[in-house]
């Protein structure tokens, strides 16, 4: 599923990002591929907020889509 | 003054120094306090940024010396955008790098780090905020985090100078950090050719601008690089950094509440409200009162007329331009000092709030949505709600936007539809004379227009507008001082960029008014007035005014006897009318000619256009 389709509260791990310049900004707010997240906040039809270990992020829904994402357990890696 | 010299100097390109001065650049992430770093080491204050792409001007100091330079903040040395690549050729031809890095996000800060490591610069690295990482409940391994990285790390709390004095002497003893082997091998091939193993490493990132300086072709491992790094970062970290608390604290529930719509749109309401008051009631009512009336017209005018007219006879061509009606040593200096000077503090001062306090880029999260609908992201509240402060205010800030296309949506809904609070106070007071359903009217057409622009604006500019990516800082009280410093620092700088403007289009309108062509104008517009908008003709006389200051053409319709619904129809057509002539000047600056004149005569015909449709369906 996409980071798109989260409910709030929910933890998965990064699996894959499908665009090469949101996977080069994301890398570099410290979020790759097996990268745990977990939804703070999901505004209606807007952004979501995540949070990685102490930094929260907010993601616009259009990159969010582009987010591949799997639930809780284990890193995909 | 020194605030001027570091602008000025900084306005001209970035190799004027010496060959043999040391170079000594400031690097950071957004918000993690380098321009403190910078006032404290050079003694001189700049613009302080805490949203992430204000201050795409850099500033420079002397350490002694050696030339101290800042750069915007950045997450990575590359190209992605204007503010980077700005970054990317001051970082390239420094000697020394102090990075500053957020102790609390070491996992976010420590990729720049370790990109600058790998450039090979020598470099000090001052890890800020240590006051938040106790009192977060963290533990930094400081030595272990000196040993891992290899260069020198100063624990430092920029805000109460903490530590600074360290950095300063750490300074001259700066030194390479730790490379990875294979990667360190593989610069020195490339080395060669390109000179420094910085651009060498550029290159194998796949920057085309690099590249292409030494007739390269771009590196295409870019991804394999930066997981590298990130990975070895990671690593880093999971070593020097101790979770002690798991507790969720104060200001972490705060920050939720803010972008919870459920929460947050209330905050937003009781911040606007706040704006309101402080701004809209008690700087535009109260303090341009004094600043205006008692100061500037009941002792500067006066005054100066009284200089000029020994010299120069006021009823003539040169008397009427400089202390006439709409005289650049009357009029003009009255409308800077005494009434645009107080409502630009009175919003520098609430943006500056709103940003050190984290609030910002919450704030930004949270109208995204609405935002994207017209073709914007949440980033653009910042120029809109500057704007309605002074609508050039606004259209300089759409600097911070992310591509052309964007900024032109922002600086066009701020040009046609956004009244500035000159404008505000007057439109009040005429729409609670006429009341209730007729003050709905106004706001449902103004609202309507705005969304309507707004989405064929979207529709029509070519390309894709940047969705929202935003690092939300936590929470923060902000520091009294830094924010009074920015405050000061901002509004010097915009005064300082606008003046210039006001002075010319007084002068345009002055020498108009003088040959004569103001009235010939007036007479030009009254078939429109009467006949289409079906209000009286003296209202031309108001839209030609509304033109050299847009509270101007407002107050000019107060005097007039209108029905309720003829006060509605003046003020739509005022509000959407063409921006003041200051405003259009900075337009052209900012959005060159084509787009200007497109913009101001565009909004000539929506504003009677509007303007009538509703006076001839309602009257």
């Amino acid at each position: 599923m996409c980071l798109s389709d989260i409910r709030k509260g929910q933890r998965v791990h990064v699996f894959t990002i499908e665009d090469e310049a949101v996977r080069t900004h994301l890398i570099r707010f410290g979020i790759c591929e097996g990268s745990p997240l977990e939804c703070m906040e999901k505004i209606p039809f807007g952004p979501f907020v995540v949070k990685h270990n102490r930094q929260e992020i907010a993601i616009g829904r259009e990159i969010a889509k582009k987010i591949v994402v799997q639930g809780g357990g284990v890193p995909c890696r | 003054m020194p605030l001027t010299q570091i602008h000025h100097h900084a306005a001209h390109t970035d190799r004027v120094a010496p060959a043999d001065t040391l170079r000594i650049v400031l690097a950071g992430n957004p918000n993690v306090g380098k321009s403190v770093f910078f006032g404290y080491l050079t003694g001189l204050y700049v613009d302080v940024s805490n949203y992430p792409g204000t201050t795409v001007e850099i500033s420079r100091g002397h350490m002694g010396e050696a030339q101290l330079l800042d750069t915007p903040g950045i997450y990575g040395v590359s190209s992605f955008n204007d503010e980077e690549r700005v970054a990317r050729d001051i970082v390239l031809e420094a000697d020394v790098i102090l990075n500053v890095v957020d102790a609390v996000h070491l996992e976010r800060d420590l990729f720049l780090t370790q990109q600058l490591i790998d450039m090979g610069k020598p470099m000090v690295v001052a890890l800020n905020f240590m006051d938040e990482v106790s009192q977060g409940g963290l533990q930094i391994d400081v030595d272990l985090l000196q040993d891992l990285l290899g260069v020198e790390v100063i624990p430092t709390t920029a805000v109460t100078h903490w530590g600074l004095d360290q950095v300063r002497e750490a300074l001259l003893r700066a030194r390479t950090g730790r490379q990875d082997h294979a990667l360190h091998s593989r610069l020195h091939e490339m080395l060669s050719a390109v000179g420094s193993q910085a651009e060498a490493l550029l290159v194998l990132e796949g920057d085309p601008h690099v590249a292409e300086r030494h007739g390269l072709t771009p590196g295409t491992e870019r991804e394999a690089l930066y997981i590298a790094r990130r990975n070895r970062v990671n690593d880093i970290v999971q070593h020097v950094v101790q979770d002690l608390s798991g507790k969720t604290r104060f200001r972490e529930t705060l920050g939720r509440a803010a972008v919870n719509p459920l929460t947050g749109i209330p905050i937003m309401a009781l911040m606007l409200y706040a704006m309101y008051k402080v701004i809209g009631v008690w700087v535009a009512g109260d303090i341009v009162g004094i600043t205006e009336e008692t100061i500037m017209q009941g002792y500067y005018e006066p005054w100066v007329r009284k200089v000029v007219s020994a010299g120069i006879q006021p009823d003539s061509a040169v008397g009427q331009i400089l202390i006439g009606e709409f005289g650049l040593l009357t009029m003009t200096v009255t409308y800077l000092l005494g009434l645009l000077l107080p409502l630009v503090v009175g919003f520098y001062l609430f943006l500056a709030l709103m940003e050190d306090s984290g609030y910002l880029p919450r704030l930004a999260t949270l109208v995204d949505r609405l935002m994207t609908s017209i073709g914007l992201n949440g980033r653009a509240v910042i120029p809109i709600i500057l704007g309605f402060g002074c609508v050039q205010l606004g259209t300089i800030t759409t600097r911070l936007l992310g591509t052309k296309r964007e900024k032109s949506i922002a600086t066009v809904i701020l040009n046609f539809a956004i009244p500035c609070s000159a404008q505000i106070g007057v439109i009040a007071g005429m729409l609670a004379a006429v009341g209730g359903g007729l003050v709905f009217l106004y706001v449902a057409v103004i609202f309507l227009v705005l969304a309507i622009l707004g989405t064929v604006l979207d529709r029509m500019i070519p390309g894709e507008s940047s969705a929202l990516l935003l690092d939300l800082p936590p929470m923060r009280v902000p520091r009294v001082e830094n924010v009074v410093r920015k405050t000061v620092t901002r509004a010097f700088f915009f005064m300082k960029e606008a003046y210039p403007w006001f002075f010319l289009g007084s002068f345009i309108v002055a020498v108009l008014q003088v040959s004569g062509g103001l009235a010939v104008w007036q007479r030009l517009l009254r078939p429109l007035t009467e006949g289409w908008l079906q209000i009286p003709k003296e209202a031309a006389t108001a839209f030609v005014m509304g033109m050299v200051r847009r509270d101007f053409g407002a107050a000019g319709l107060t005097d007039l006897a209108m029905s309720p619904l003829q006060v509605v129809v003046s003020l739509i057509v005022i509000t959407l009318f063409v921006p003041c002539i200051a405003s259009l000047m900075i337009l052209f600056k900012e959005r060159g000619s084509r787009e200007a004149l497109l913009i101001w005569g565009g909004s000539w015909v929506a504003a009677f256009l509007v303007g009538g449709v509703v006076a001839q369906l309602l009257m």
